[in-house]
């Protein structure tokens, strides 16, 4: 590896002083447009396309609206998702969250709780749950793994308490109706412009923020994040406090669309969540990932499984298809810096040879 | 927030990122824009499809891979082919609240004509059904209804009540009248589970010849058969005294059933219940189960279907008193609430389970 480093870096001199060979250094364009991110992003505009033009049906605003109604919940949890995997840690509890607080939001409204109070108890429900897990995760110090499988179990078990076996159906139809509203004849959701300033607020956050840069030093190394003055715990804290706020607002947005508010809601999507975040390039290992990246991979996902739908395959080939894409991104990325590096070897051979043979 | 002592150093790296990201964001709005700048194409590309004339039903069960689903299905192939008809199955692989409303969304683009729905739960499917009907698709509930609201007719198996009851005589008969009994169900939110059991606990609670009978407990086994095994196990470590089960779900009962058969509950703790003659007979035949009830659930799909052309034709619209006929079954009519009764549950015991083959 060290070896590779110091060619490569003899290579670039190269280039700078003798300019007549040829060598490809890539300008900063090229660079954007052959990123992970880019890369995924034309995956995703293949899938559109060819959907568009081969599955019956596809090419229609319906799409647009049921695909995206699909994939909010999955979307908004991905957000802060995305910067907790990136720190290193991970949030298993999130879709617990949505159910909790689903049927918490049932209980209340059955009580007779005015409905905006019962909103904002639900998301400050959230705000709590998260804190909880923030809690055991950074002033215990425990792994985030156990702490939250052990919060999924938990979460999910409260819901049960307090709901039990019911159901609660009877929201006010105008917010029922809203959480599945279209922008005019667009077929985009109205909930899609809460969405958009959710992704805002995080993608903002992550690039353009101290704060956010020092994410990515945390998921490197924490010790050395630590050292050059990162508040790790305090950073943390707050990242799985905001994990559970959105899976609260998710788990909101979930009861109007399905206007049934139950204990079962939602089990089992953080693993869609996390996968599609691992999918949209975070590095399960921390340090790693955008935004960007992390909406074209849900996006991508959502797509995919909307289509082999519309085309009549069983949910079967969907979760086969979602498997297989999933190790494909994790493994296609140590392929091609193997490929990357056998190129480099043969080519500075090439260059030492083509040296030898002028003097 | 002040969480960081020093800011990072900003580096070139920064506009780069920028770039990327305002590349990428563009872009999206474009593919975005792009999608919805496409109705125009819809009515073309739903046109140009040949099919669309053909009576398109699909089947929309609680959860695929499922044996009792699976008869209930061939039932709903075979009228969906004397109609001539074109038969479809769609469905998630989990029995969930909320699973089957995408599998509802895409029938609806593809502009099926009549959707055959199992719900999950009453509610949940409303909005998309909701929509459905507004794209002109016919709405049949069976199995486990939905609000009727949503939906056109439902066909129902026999008369709650009858089903209830059988169980609660067959359990009374078989533990001889006296006792501690324990129901093991599907799902806690099941539609058609729940109102059972409603019926037998009313009929424990009024009927003077069930006065010593006490239900002791109520389980949920989730349709899932290793959760059904351990809850029947967990019901006979609980209450040693227990006498018989109820189990009105077909896994829930076969579970059942297996878990008996390799203990010393064997014959000694009544199992009754709904179950299918083919997963049951060996248990019926090793004397683990006296006698268990069902109706005939192929019989349930094959009425869905010829219901499902009477919708379509005009024939019937889910009124009171409207009837049609439902191929060799003869003829059905729509009674109270817009529901549809199939037949009455028969009884299966070791005299005439080889009869069936379901």
């Amino acid at each position: 590896m060290s070896e590779r480093t110091i060619i490569r870096s003899g290579e670039s001199a190269t280039t700078t002083t003798a300019g007549a060979l040829p060598l490809r250094v890539r300008s900063r364009w090229t660079r954007i447009l052959l990123s992970r991110d880019a890369v995924m992003f034309y995956a995703l505009i293949a899938v559109v396309v060819y959907a568009y033009t081969q599955v019956p049906y596809f090419a229609s605003t319906q799409t647009v609206g049921f695909l995206l109604l699909d994939v909010i919940p999955i979307l908004l949890i991905a957000m802060p998702m995305a910067l907790v995997i990136i720190t290193g840690e991970i949030d298993l509890s999130v879709a617990s969250t949505v159910g909790l607080t689903s049927a918490v939001m049932g209980v209340l409204f059955q009580a007779g709780v005015p409905i905006g109070l019962v909103l904002v108890l639900c998301l400050l429900l959230g705000t709590f749950l998260g804190a909880f897990n923030g809690f055991l995760v950074t002033t215990l110090g425990l792994p985030s793994l156990a702490v939250t499988i052990g919060t999924l179990a938990l979460y999910r078990g409260f819901a049960l308490v307090v709901i039990g076996d019911n159901a609660v159906a009877n929201f006010p139809q105008e917010l029922t109706r809203f959480s599945t509203s279209k922008l005019g004849d667009t077929g985009i959701p109205v909930v899609m412009l809460l969405v958009l300033v959710v992704a805002l607020f995080f993608g903002v956050l992550l690039h353009f923020t101290p704060f956010g840069r020092a994410l990515f030093a945390l998921g490197f190394n924490k010790e050395a994040a630590a050292f050059v003055g990162i508040r790790v715990g305090r950073a943390k804290f707050w990242l799985f406090v905001s994990t559970g706020l959105v899976s609260s607002l998710a788990g909101i947005f979930w009861t109007l669309r399905y206007s049934s508010a139950r204990s079962d809601n939602a089990t089992g999507i953080e693993l869609a969540v996390i996968a599609a975040v691992l999918l949209g390039g975070v590095s399960i290992f921390g340090g790693k990932g955008s935004i960007p990246g992390v909406i074209i991979g849900v996006l991508l996902i959502g797509t995919i499984n909307y289509t082999l739908r519309l085309a009549r395959f069983s949910d079967v080939v969907l979760s086969i298809v979602t498997g297989a894409l999933l190790i494909a991104s994790v493994v296609a990325p140590s392929i091609a810096e193997w490929a990357r590096g056998r190129l480099h070897a043969r080519r500075t051979t090439r260059l030492e040879l083509q040296k030898a043979a002028a003097q | 927030m002040k969480l960081i002592h020093t800011p990072a150093p900003r580096g070139t790296r920064s506009g780069r990122r920028i770039a990327t990201i305002a590349a990428l964001a563009t872009t999206v709005a474009l593919v975005a824009t792009g999608c919805a700048a496409a109705t125009p194409g819809d009515d073309a590309g739903s046109e140009g499809d040949g099919a669309t004339e053909a009576l398109t039903i699909a089947f929309l069960p609680k959860q695929l891979n499922n044996p009792y689903t699976d008869v209930v299905l061939s039932g709903g192939k075979a009228g969906t082919d004397e109609i001539g008809g074109e038969y479809s199955v769609v469905g998630p692989l989990e029995a969930s609240a909320s699973s089957q409303v995408s599998f509802i969304n895409t029938l609806t683009q593809q502009g099926t004509k009549v959707i055959v729905i199992a719900a999950n739960d009453p509610d949940a499917v409303g909005p998309a059904l909701e929509e459905a009907r507004a794209a002109g698709a016919k709405i049949v509930a069976f199995d486990s209804d939905t609000n009727p609201d949503y939906r056109d007719v439902f066909i129902s198996q026999v008369v709650s009540k009858d089903v209830a009851l059988i169980q609660v005589e067959q359990i009374a008969e078989q533990i001889g009248g006296s006792g501690e009994i324990a129901i093991l169900s599907a799902t806690a939110n099941a539609t058609n589970q729940n109102e059972w059991i409603k019926f037998i606990e009313e009929e424990l609670a009024s009927n003077p010849d069930y006065a010593d009978i006490t239900l002791v407990a109520k389980v949920y086994g989730d349709d899932d058969d290793a959760k059904s095994f351990q809850e029947a196990q967990g019901l006979l470590s609980a209450y040693p005294n227990l006498k018989g089960i109820i189990s009105p779900t077909t896994v829930g009962i076969a579970a059942t059933a297996r878990y008996l058969s390799t203990t010393d509950y064997k014959g000694k703790v009544a199992l009754v219940g709904l179950g299918l003659p083919n997963e049951m007979r060996e248990f019926v035949k090793d004397g683990t189960v006296k006698e268990f009830a069902l109706w005939d659930p192929a019989q349930l799909g094959y009425v869905a279907a010829f219901a499902g052309q009477a919708l379509v034709d005009g024939t019937i619209t889910g009124a009171v008193g409207d009837t049609f006929m439902a191929g060799e079954l003869g003829e059905k009519e729509v009674g109270e609430g817009g529901i549809v009764i199939v037949g009455p549950p028969t009884r299966f015991n070791a005299d005439n389970i080889d009869d069936y083959d379901f």
